[in-house]
């Protein structure tokens, strides 16, 4: 099982997030925006990261930072939620330390398929 | 339901939440308000809003949102300066954003008439603002099949033919350090080009240093790999597209040379993919030397190194192994339960009020003492009843929030349909009412303010001349008074014009030319039917309804409505509501044998006639003088059916009713009981709609009784006179 936890503010977003990964090969857990990303992970842990950019209280590249501050993270894949409209927000967020990138919105299998890419 | 289509639900949800927080916040920007978070806000909501349109493909949406959305980045960006001008901008695309949102609920799409003028307004800004900059996206990137956006880069090699025959590829990558520390892994890249044909893998150890030298979060190695597909380069190169500029990568094509591969068995390729995601160490321990010449791992130094040597790569690699169990948690901030298991909930603790009050009825029938021990126990059960109720009510409660957030933009159109400059001021958005009752506020308040704009706002000239600003404030609050909601419209213009209002009233026959009225008795005169005090019936007020109309609906509510106003200072309109639709204060009353419930909103008072104010009118109907007036007596237990014969009213008591059908009439009942708050049960939803007869309650002694609906029984009386043929809606208007 592949332990995946998605951080987004948007309710419908993360509906669709559980529901693309709604297989036995995954576990989810969800978060509301970075600050809450952070209590789960230190919670719950995670073996991949999917995070949205713009959201209130801690933003995508300051939760992926201080994702990545934590020694035990440092490893842990980090895809990003982006729009196709938001090139540059992609760049900085692998400056952050961002693994990759899905692009919104997003074929469930396509999605699926970028989390196995990235999880060993 | 399908599972999409429940998320749908949920999006549109968002998107009400979502519109509603951008109108606040482009208000609150507008009203001076300098929060950078402010901004930020208004940009997600709207992008929000995108990103889930996009996973519906609701293109139109995505399109317009599209364009609304660079405007805003500009602006948080500092790219486009936030002038009033262009706060007005964005509060009216806002609002066509919101008439997007409302067509794609409906299957369709915004209109495109409105929506291109906006688009147009829009790119204006994006384009004209101080520092003009294009749009966000210069190239229409679209994601490949992999979900994955592919910037286009540059190529400097020779064209080739595009044939989709296979071809020989040389790939040699180099993970440089950063790759490893963005989770990114050599063997994973590895893995993703075996995907696209057959790979021979060679592992460039050159730059591996000794043992005493090893770092192990260093990267060491480099790969070739050559890989013989029909996919073209740009296939290829999207497997480095996490990697790029972590890696240095060349993708070289061979000539072409049918001999140069034979088709023989590769290398151990899970080995080495196996070594090269456990790291370079691991990668060199693991990787078995093969018999191809070109995939030989050379057994490094550091084959016979043990794990625990090198504590970091040992942590890397146990954060990627099987973590320990921790228990799922999602959001536990809410948990959303299905609307039908609530109002299953309400009804049920509604049967026990019910029977809470039948099992008190029965005990105090057995002659116990309030203070015996079964007294105090019922007591206390009774406490516990009312909390239970209050504590489920308030699950179904609401903040009229989602009613007032809509106001901004009605109090917008009809200020620039009038030519008036409105500011609307809301408080107590977070007050709660039960959602029945939410549901049906949104047009009483929508007609308050057209009212309050329209007739009560003066025009800025006449506002200037009077001394005011030239913007008139509406204020529109909610508050709990007394077990009840209160609306409050306000608003700050010319107030009623008495002597105007009076004379109307007198010319239609509504009052008569001497009667003695308070100020407040003629400010209430605007409530009567066939009373209209716009001096043409303009686009706003009109509409074919008038504030007796909007009594009406009030009434309906079981709520009460009322004006004040002060010459020259304003008017305010006063909304008063039950806090829920489930239960009812009413009047408990006998009628040929049976107990009924009329709703105490509707009851002006009760009498005990006399014989001689009793005037027969034809064979079945008369009136009741009432001090200077007649009344039509309405015999409910006859209209009903209960009794062929009408009662006699001086032997029976009288409710004084206003009907908005009608005017006011009077109910003829055989006895009263008293006043009791009886939970409502729909009559339709357990067996039919029954005329004159709104829903019906369970008593305390367990016996059903019917609530009478007093408009359809004054209605259904006069369609009973003599003279059916007179129209017994009167003309609102």
């Amino acid at each position: 099982m592949i332990k995946v936890l998605t951080v987004d503010d948007s309710r419908t977003m993360r509906d669709m997030l559980r529901l693309a990964l709604s297989g036995e090969e995954f576990t989810v857990t969800q978060a509301i925006d970075g600050e809450h990303g952070l209590e789960v992970l230190s919670e719950s842990g995670a073996d991949v990261i999917i995070t949205d950019i713009n959201m209130p209280k801690l933003d995508g590249f300051g939760f992926i930072e201080r994702v990545r501050e934590d020694a035990a993270y440092r490893a842990t894949p980090i895809l990003v939620l982006t729009t196709e409209s938001d090139p540059e927000k992609k760049v900085r967020a692998r400056e952050a330390g961002a693994t990759g990138w899905i692009v919104k919105p997003f074929h469930p299998e396509k999605l699926v398929d970028v989390i196995r890419r990235v999880a060993a | 339901m399908d599972e999409l289509e429940e998320i749908k639900i949920t999006f549109f949800q968002e998107c009400d939440e979502l519109l509603g927080d951008l109108e606040s916040g482009l208000l609150s920007i507008d009203a001076g308000a300098t929060d950078p978070e402010l901004i930020n806000a208004v940009f997600r909501a709207v992008h929000s809003i995108k990103g889930g349109a996009g996973a519906f493909g609701l293109e139109a949406l995505v399109r317009y949102a599209h364009v609304f959305e660079t405007l805003l980045d500009n602006v948080r960006g500092g790219k486009t300066d936030l002038r009033s001008e262009l706060v007005k901008a964005l509060l009216r695309a806002a609002d066509v954003l919101a008439d997007h949102v409302a067509a794609a609920k409906q299957g369709g799409e915004g209109d495109a008439v409105s929506t291109a003028a906006m688009v147009e307004e829009l790119e204006a800004w994006i384009s004209g603002g101080p520092v003009p900059t294009a749009p966000a996206e210069e190239v229409n990137i679209e994601p490949n099949e992999d979900g994955i956006v592919f910037t286009p880069i540059k190529l400097s090699i020779p064209e080739v033919d595009e044939g989709p025959k296979e071809q020989a590829w040389t790939i040699t990558f180099q993970p440089m350090d950063e790759l490893y520390s963005k989770a990114n892994e050599a063997g994973l890249l590895i893995r993703e080009i075996e995907r696209l044909g057959k790979i021979e893998v060679e592992l460039l150890d050159d730059a591996l240093p000794t043992f005493d030298s090893l770092d192990p979060e260093t990267a060491h190695f480099a790969w070739k790999v050559r890989l013989r597909t029909e996919v073209q380069e740009e296939r290829i190169r999207e497997v480095f597209e996490f990697v790029e500029g972590h890696c240095s990568t060349t993708i070289v094509r061979e000539a072409p040379a049918p001999t140069a591969i034979e088709p023989a068995a590769g290398p151990d390729i899970a080995a080495i993919i196996a070594a090269a995601q456990a790291g370079d160490a691991q990668a060199a321990a693991n990787s078995a030397p093969s018999e191809e010449a070109t995939a030989i791992a050379p057994e490094p130094p550091a084959a016979s190194l043990p794990a625990a040597a090198v504590p970091a790569l040992a942590e890397s690699m146990s954060s990627r192994g099987a973590p320990p169990p921790a228990p799922e948690k999602g959001n536990q901030a809410t948990i959303r339960v299905d609307p039908e298991r609530i109002d299953k909930l309400i009804d049920l603790v509604g049967e026990l009020v019910i029977n809470q009050a039948m099992l008190a009825q029965r005990v105090s029938g057995h002659g116990f003492a309030a203070s015996s021990d079964v007294g105090r126990g019922l007591d206390e059960l009774e406490q516990l009843t009312r909390d239970i109720q209050d504590s489920v009510m308030a699950i179904r409660a609401q903040p009229v929030k989602s009613v007032f957030q809509r106001m901004p933009r009605l109090v917008r159109e009809i200020a620039g349909q009038t030519g008036k400059q409105v500011r609307l001021v809301t408080e107590g958005e977070g007050t709660e009412v039960d959602k029945t009752v939410i549901e049906r506020i949104s047009e009483p308040i929508t007609h308050m303010l057209r009212n309050a704009i329209d007739h009560g706002l003066e025009t800025p000239e006449e506002r200037i001349e009077a001394g005011k600003p030239a913007e008139g404030t509406v204020r529109l609050a909610a508050l709990h008074r007394g077990g009840r909601i209160v609306i409050e419209v306000g608003d700050d213009g010319k107030g009623i014009n008495r002597p105007r209002v009076r004379q109307l009233a007198i010319d239609r026959g509504l009052i008569s030319a001497d009667a003695q009225l308070t100020d407040e008795e003629v400010d209430n005169l605007i409530f009567l039917p066939g009373f209209s005090t716009a001096a043409k019936i303009s686009d706003i007020s009109g509409r074919g309804v008038g504030m007796d109309v909007v009594r009406k609906s009030v009434q309906g509510l079981g709520g009460r409505i009322s004006i004040s106003s002060k010459p020259g200072l304003g008017s305010m309109f006063t909304l008063s509501l039950p806090l829920t639709l489930a239960v009812l204060d009413g009047m408990v009353i006998d009628v040929a044998g049976q107990t009924l419930v009329v709703p105490l909103t509707a009851i002006v008072e009760s009498l005990r006639p006399t014989p001689a104010e009793v005037k027969k009118v034809g064979a079945q109907g008369g009136v009741l003088a009432v001090r200077d007036a007649y009344v039509p007596l309405v015999d409910i237990g006859r209209v009903l059916g209960f009794q062929t014969v009408d009662t006699n009213p001086a032997e029976g008591v009288v409710l004084l009713v206003d009907s908005e059908v009608g005017g006011r009439a009077a109910l003829v009942a055989d006895s009263i009981h008293g006043q009791r708050q009886v939970v409502i049960k729909s009559l339709e939803s357990n067996y039919q709609q029954v005329p004159g007869i709104a829903a019906a309650t369970i008593l305390g002694d367990g016996r059903v009784a019917l609530i009478l609906d007093v408009d359809a029984l004054v209605a259904m009386r006069r369609r009973e006179l003599p003279r059916a043929d007179e129209p017994f809606i009167e003309a609102a208007e």
